[in-house]
């Protein structure tokens, strides 16, 4: 069906749409919606209901047949699921891409340096800039990376940016996610479920594309092998088929034309990894691993692991292997260093955060608790550290009971914690049972850091598929949708 | 601070970084695919064709031609049709029933994932899981031919596909190397079980016998009408034994089985230089390959068939481990972890 040509505009998806108070991205912009934007919102409108519900069916059994899928373990069972996947694309117009891209190099390299510093000379703490404690004491600072100097300084070869916008359309960080970032395969298996089953919905428009995150990523990998290596063979480190994600692992290695290795397929030599092939052991020199720190090597962490390879981070240590990303980065990524980003990226970039930051509260530092708790009803309080969206509390959307329990939690342990006004996240139009309704979305780009930092223009738009809910995560009833960067 | 690494051309691939795990994967799944296709051609005919004095199916040529005599006996306290089928298509503790074979190619598929194609790993998704989800209504309710038909069928679509889209490096000399093998023992079972139950005496070989029976055994093997277009002036025992093992243009031979497999090992010797781990299982090979160019099938049947099909199952299931031994050896590990496929 040509969507040009249907005239039945009065029976399309957004002849119901409730325009909310909220930021909507494509429906209320707050002015004239821009001309890139306003050809992809007149072909959706001519599309009906029906047709929207088909196509998705369509994508969702196609979704099964190619087995992009995640795994969830119950206690007696594994569940396979697809991630739902909304039609209805989010679209990003070339400056609000321009100004989020700046946005996130500039985060990565601070990050970086923030990195470097405090497993070196610890200049930002010894400044002041952040307190020294709240880095050398956190769980994920990693003591084995002390004066390792890893190639090029790059630590966060692969970064997720998780930003959302407020009711005025600004873009806020809400997290860096610095360790093992996922649901980049969802970006482009995204786009290219759209091209299947909206093949006319594209066409003539001028999107950005996303196939070449592979390369880019293999390119960075080689630029971080050891120095002196000749064609390095990059690997995919993944904890195997049981791993929920064990699809984006195999979608990353087949992207990257690499082998996907586990544990067991790699040993230690003399201080050197190699992967058991055919014929004998042949060496390897990067690694991108998507085994959490604690299971990467039964020598140096968790002695109970399976998963990881015994010597792997001695080899680290010494530049034999680079890991990506590397080890202890979780430091970075944590709520409560969040809350001092914006003074890291003055400290050492000296210049002002593209990207604002959404205001915290640490409530390990009392004022922070105080805040907290006399606001208790108005916040978002998270756990620090951990991530997937558990453990957080909405004051608005809390019982008056369950805040009373999480204030006992709270006082009983502030430093796990930190607290943010709630930001009313913008929203997109979202088919649903009943039509299509306004849904709350985030945005996480990826960022690939190599010698320089490049973008996926784009990112994974989790979108959170129960009325009113602000959370997004796979785990928790959330689904996606592809992004669209315009070209002009 | 170290610096970014200078030294990428990027354009010169090493032919030999197959991991060995995968190696094994594709190996196996093309075995668990051809024992799945055998299975399934053998519980059609069997129905169809392959009856007693009574007239009934004689399902207990299936369990002879497996082996399953004792695990059989074991799970079931009957020998009624129902729990020879139960035994072979929906019984995951029966190694060798459809379910348990779609289980173990679901789990190489995945495992080998990075490394298959995508229509492979597409049309395998859906067939596997649709095999695993089989219960013993559907076979009821569609009837055994139907659903005999429908899974040879989608094991030669999964053929198809992989002739068609599976790049060919050594994980396709594996999966041809596990086909090749399955295959060569196959017959042999096939060969073995079925003659003595239809001529339990070898003096017989040379007469003029009923072919319904032994058509049977030809269709068993999707062997029958390429048996009819060599046009044998009689039908005799050796006649189909010999189609069998020695004809050099029928797929499912011994003798073009073993051919091929020799073939794929000479790749990984001269392409690959593997010459060092083939070499074994090459010679192997050419002792096998002599010995059947070296007697007719009359001579088979009178020195001994079943043990000639013994020895020669024998020597397959040698193959197997000298090449487990040489491309996965297993790394240092306690016999709990060492994770192996056996038979």
């Amino acid at each position: 069906m040509a969507l040009d040509a249907s005239p039945i505009h009065e029976a399309g998806i957004f002849s119901t749409y409730d325009v909310s108070p909220f930021y909507c991205e494509l429906m209320n912009r707050g002015g004239a919606l821009p001309e890139a934007l306003r050809k992809v919102q007149e072909r959706l409108a001519h599309l009906t209901l029906t047709d929207l519900r088909e196509r998705t069916t369509d994508a969702e059994n196609l979704l099964w047949r190619l087995g992009i899928t995640f795994t969830v373990y119950t206690e007696r069972e594994a569940i396979d699921r697809i991630l739902p996947f909304d039609m209805i694309p989010r679209l990003l117009t070339a400056e609000e891409w321009a100004f989020v891209e700046k946005g996130v190099q500039q985060r990565v390299k601070a990050i970086n340096l923030f990195l470097w510093d405090i497993y070196h000379d610890r200049h930002i703490l010894n400044d002041g800039i952040v307190p020294s404690d709240l880095v050398l004491n956190n769980a994920n600072y990693c003591k084995a990376m002390i004066g390792v100097d890893v190639p090029g300084g790059v630590y966060v070869h692969i970064n997720g940016t998780d930003l959302i916008r407020d009711r005025s359309g600004r873009f806020l960080v809400l997290e860096d996610n610095a360790r093992t970032p996922s649901g980049v395969s969802y970006v482009i298996e995204n786009r290219h479920m759209m091209l299947r089953l909206l093949p006319d919905l594209a066409s003539g428009i001028a999107v950005r594309s996303v196939e070449d995150y592979g390369i880019r990523l293999h390119r960075a990998l080689c630029d971080v092998a050891p120095e002196g290596v000749v064609d390095p063979q990059v690997v995919l480190l993944s904890p195997g088929m049981y791993n929920s994600a064990y699809f984006e692992h195999v979608f990353l290695a087949r992207e990257m034309g690499v082998p996907l290795v586990e544990g067991r397929d790699l040993v230690v030599e003399n201080h050197h990894v190699y992967m058991r092939t055919v014929a004998g052991l042949r060496p390897v020199h990067s690694i991108y691993r998507r085994i959490d720190d604690a299971f990467l090597d039964p020598q140096a962490f968790n002695p109970e692991s399976l998963l990881g390879v015994p010597g792997l981070v001695d080899a680290y240590c010494r530049g034999n292997v680079t890991l990506a990303n590397a080890l202890g980065t979780g430091v970075a990524d944590d709520k409560a260093i969040y809350a001092y980003m914006p003074r890291i990226i003055r400290y050492y970039l000296n210049e002002d955060p593209i990207l604002d930051s959404v205001d915290t509260h640490i409530c390990a530092e009392p004022e922070g608790l105080a805040h907290t708790l006399d606001n208790l009803a108005n916040l978002v309080v998270k756990p620090v550290g951990d991530s997937g969206g558990y453990g957080l509390i909405i004051g608005p959307h809390a019982t008056p009971d369950e805040l009373k329990a999480f204030r006992d939690k709270l006082i009983e342990n502030p430093s796990n914690y930190i607290s943010q006004p709630v930001i009313d996240l913008s929203v997109v139009p979202t088919l649903c049972p009943a039509g299509v309704e306004a849904r709350h979305v985030d945005l996480r780009p990826f960022a690939v850091t190599g010698k320089s930092t490049w973008v996926l223009p784009g990112g994974l738009s989790r979108v959170a598929l129960r009325k009113g809910s602000l959370v997004v995560n796979s785990s928790q009833g959330g689904g996606s949708k592809d992004t669209w960067v315009m070209s002009a | 601070m170290s610096r970014f690494n200078p030294h990428v051309t990027g354009i010169q691939p090493d032919l030999n970084t197959l991991l060995s795990r995968y190696a094994e994967n594709m190996m196996w799944l093309a075995r668990y695919m051809e024992r799945i296709e055998n299975l399934a051609r053998v519980l059609e005919v069997t129905e169809a064709f392959v009856r007693g004095a009574d007239g009934r199916p004689v399902w207990e040529s299936i369990v002879q031609i497996n082996s399953d005599e004792e695990r059989f006996r074991a799970l079931y306290p009957s020998a009624t049709e129902d729990n020879y089928l139960q035994f072979y298509i929906t019984d995951c503790a029966n190694p060798s029933s459809i379910k348990a074979m779609a289980h173990s190619v679901r789990e190489n598929a995945r495992s080998a994932r990075p490394l298959i194609s995508t229509e492979m790993w597409m049309q395998l998704n859906v067939f596997t899981r649709w095999m695993l989800d089989l219960t013993a209504s559907d076979i009821r309710r569609t009837g055994l031919s139907t659903l005999c038909n429908r899974i040879k069928q989608e094991c030669q679509s999964h053929a198809g596909v992989t002739e068609g889209t599976l790049y060919r490096d050594q994980a396709w000399l594996f999966y041809l190397l596990g086909r090749h093998l399955e295959r060569s023992d196959q017959i042999t079972r096939l060969i073995d079980t079925r003659y003595h139950t239809l001529l339990p005496d070898a003096a017989e070989v040379g007469s003029e016998i009923d072919m319904t029976q032994w058509a049977s055994v030809l269709r068993s093997a999707a062997a029958y009408h390429a048996f009819r277009r060599l046009k044998p002036v009689t039908t005799t025992p050796a006649n189909v034994v010999g189609f069998l093992l020695k004809n050099e243009g029928f797929p499912r031979s011994l003798a073009l089985n073993l051919r091929h497999a020799d073939s794929v090992l000479g790749t990984l010797s001269s392409h690959y230089n593997l010459r060092r781990q083939s070499s074994a299982v090459q010679e192997r090979l050419a002792e096998l390959r002599a010995m059947l160019e070296d007697q007719t099938a009359e001579e088979i049947i009178i020195r001994g068939l079943h043990e000639c099909m013994h020895w020669i199952q024998e020597q397959i299931e040698t193959c197997q481990n000298e090449l487990a031994a040489a491309y996965w050896p297993q790394p240092d590990l306690a016999p709990a972890q060492a994770m192996s496929q056996g038979q």
